[in-house]
């Protein structure tokens, strides 16, 4: 039975990668069996990534005691082979990415999913790559499944080609491209001073370097710190985010909600194996400042509820960054749950965008063209004659009554989370940010710069209330011309289910975030992390494991 | 050797990324290239230059002298880039294109500056 279970590491990238596959030779007429397959593997996904996180917490110590579960593909051990690595962190990661893929595939088989042909397959290789980078072990493959991801994405945010999406993505692939490169500059620097890309390999050989190479190994990881953090969208390399974001269609945008937290992902990972970047973090504050800083000045500036979403996305990455800068290891785990409201609401938030866009589509020009996903305005770009359309078959499904009513309480709710007032977990994860740096100042003395990340974080919290409700009351209160829409229990019932969601995070705080505690605390103690991989228990288990 | 090599490095990359900051996306496009040109000779180079020096170890000669032998880690990872590096060429090419045709300019803002 355990070794089975030990399996369960790599179904996660295993199960999107079969699924895509056969959804790319399925025909687009066979549109139930494409949909239960998507939805299959998503929920497969969700189900494996609980599995992961039961079986890493101290419930199920007979499997994995430490909560470290180490998958040596091909069975060569590590530094040499290359492992899939399960700790807590990564497990909340998993669940988290197959939450928000689950709930963005319902709501885009209500419309937005037709053509069909690449969107279903695209969409289980954006998993394979979100999945696949939370699990490695080793830079190498981090890069590879951040290219996964990235292709899958490129492919998605170009759906429903039109001017403006194609000149985003055209700017948004051209600065994944360039980011990529430094990232591979940066992990070819490492292996050329180290000789090993494993992470844990890395971290115990990092220490004890010559001086002289030890240059290379920072100038190696700066490299590699500005790749992430373009990833992550952190100031001043995000300016290409806003704008793609809200280019991108609803549930595509929705889908990219974890992708910024790849990036800090990796940040939080190499950081914590690599104790050594004292100066690097204390960069981070300063950075995540100023992302904060800038994303609450867009907020307000931004006129189209897409825009002013992507902002949040920006906000929240700029208060991860900074309070990992302040270097207080107790606040981990109160940003790792940060994180997860955030993601969760960001995800929410812009598939609430797709359906609200489509009352005022006459509003502003990014509405207007978000207002048709299925134009297939590329097809005439190449000189090729439109295929005909798939029926579109609009009044399919139920409109459900009083339809402003629940858009608006939606949009209340979103709008709780993002600030962070209570009854919405953001409250509480704000509240635990600021009580963790209150309790960390009493103890060593408070440090100005603890004292101004509080105080933007709350400022920026009373901004987004300003700037939301002011295009609250815009998309709600106002009498201009008007039109109801139609609204598809496809698409909001997600929504729904993802807010109702939110408010039992609220109710479970207290188990949520004592298993973030023990997350954090793992990460914190780093010679676990690189015993487990490096063991030579591993070793033996692994070559009893049977193959699947 | 390590001298021509860092400068082959060099020029790639500085032509590489002053074309990448052309306003004209075939120019970006050749920026790329070339800098993942650099990139990937970089990568190269990290597994140290030699000559004559196979990468997998030959069981006939005997030994397994790790001097006899050159780095086969980078060489796989090279691989792994270029492959990358070409598909995702490809994508950008026929994004440049779609963009062409929707704009009617092949300026990468879509649309040609005030003049």
């Amino acid at each position: 039975m355990n070794s089975v279970l030990r399996h369960l590491v790599v179904l996660p990238i295993l199960i999107p990668l079969v699924a895509g596959a056969t959804l790319f030779f399925l025909a687009e007429a066979r549109r139930t069996a494409r949909v239960t397959i998507a939805i299959v593997s998503m929920v497969a996904q969700l189900a494996v990534a609980l599995g992961l996180l039961y079986l890493t917490s101290d419930a199920a110590p007979y499997i994995w005691p430490e909560g470290i579960g180490v998958y040596a593909i091909g069975g060569w051990p590590a530094p040499f082979g290359i492992v899939l690595v399960v700790d807590r962190l990564t497990a909340v990661m998993l669940t988290l990415g197959a939450i928000v893929s689950l709930a963005t595939l319902v709501y885009s088989i209500a419309r937005w999913d037709r053509p069909a042909q690449p969107f279903h397959s695209l969409f289980q290789f954006l998993a394979v790559g979100l999945n696949g980078a939370f699990l490695t072990g080793d830079l190498f493959n981090l890069f590879v499944f951040f290219e996964v991801l990235l292709a899958a994405s490129y492919g998605l945010l170009l759906r429903g080609a039109t001017g403006p999406r194609v000149k985003m993505g055209l700017h948004y692939i051209a600065i994944n491209l360039a980011a990529s490169l430094l990232f591979l500059i940066g992990v070819a620097l490492i292996y050329g001073v180290a000789g090993t890309l494993n992470m844990a390999d890395l971290a115990g050989r990092a220490a004890a370097l010559a001086p002289n190479d030890r240059a290379f190994l920072d100038a190696g990881a700066a490299i590699l710190g500005i790749a992430f953090l373009v990833k992550a969208g952190s100031w001043p390399l995000n300016f290409w985010l806003p704008g793609t974001y809200s280019a991108a269609v609803a549930p595509v945008a929705a889908s990219f909600a974890l992708m910024t937290k790849v990036g800090f992902y990796a940040v939080l990972r190499i950081g914590t194996l690599m104790q050594e970047y004292e100066t690097l973090g204390a960069a981070l504050l300063y950075i995540g400042l100023l992302t904060l800083i800038t994303s609450t000045i867009g907020m307000l500036a931004a006129k189209h509820l897409g825009r002013l979403v992507a902002f949040t996305v920006l906000m929240s990455m700029g208060i991860l960054l900074a309070c990992l800068g302040l270097r207080v290891e107790a606040l981990t785990a109160p940003a790792l749950f940060y994180l997860v409201v955030s993601v969760l609401t960001t995800c929410t938030f812009f598939m609430l965008t797709g359906m609200t866009d489509r009352t005022r589509a006459t509003e502003s020009p990014t509405a207007a063209e978000g207002h048709e996903p299925d134009t297939q305005a590329v097809y005439p770009a190449y000189g090729i004659k439109t295929p005909s359309t798939y029926e579109q078959g609009d009044d399919v499904g139920i409109a459900i009554p009083a339809v402003m009513a629940f858009l608006g309480m939606m949009f209340v709710c979103c709008v709780l989370l993002v600030s962070g007032l209570p009854p919405m977990p953001g409250f509480t994860a704000k509240f635990a940010l600021l009580a963790t740096m209150v309790g960390a100042s009493a103890e060593h003395g408070a440090p100005l710069s603890t004292w101004v990340l509080g105080a933007a974080i709350l400022a920026s919290g009373f901004v987004s209330v300003i700037a939301l409700s002011r295009i609250g009351m815009r998309l709600f209160w106002s009498f201009a011309a008007r039109t109801t829409p139609r609204l598809r229990l496809l698409e909001a019932a997600p929504v729904a289910m993802l807010v109702l969601l939110c408010l039992g995070l609220t109710l479970a705080a207290d188990p949520v975030s004592r298993y973030l505690d023990s997350a954090a605390r793992s990460l914190h103690q780093p010679d676990t992390y690189i015993r487990a991989v490096l063991s030579q228990e591993t070793r033996r288990e692994q070559r009893g494991a049977p193959r699947p | 050797m390590e001298i021509v090599y860092s400068l082959a490095i060099g020029v790639l990359a500085g032509s590489g990324v002053w074309l990448l900051l052309r306003p004209r996306t075939f120019q970006v496009l050749l920026g790329f290239s070339l800098l993942s040109y650099a990139t990937n000779l970089f990568i190269f180079g990290m597994g140290r230059l030699a000559l004559h020096k196979a990468p997998i170890i030959d069981p006939a000669s005997g030994a397994a002298t790790s001097s006899l032998y050159t780095d086969p880690v980078p060489q796989a990872l090279v691989l792994t880039a270029i492959v990358i590096g070409f598909a995702t060429t490809a994508l950008f090419l026929v994004v440049l294109l779609a963009l062409r045709g929707l704009s009617g300019t092949d300026h990468v803002d879509g649309q040609e500056p005030e003049a």
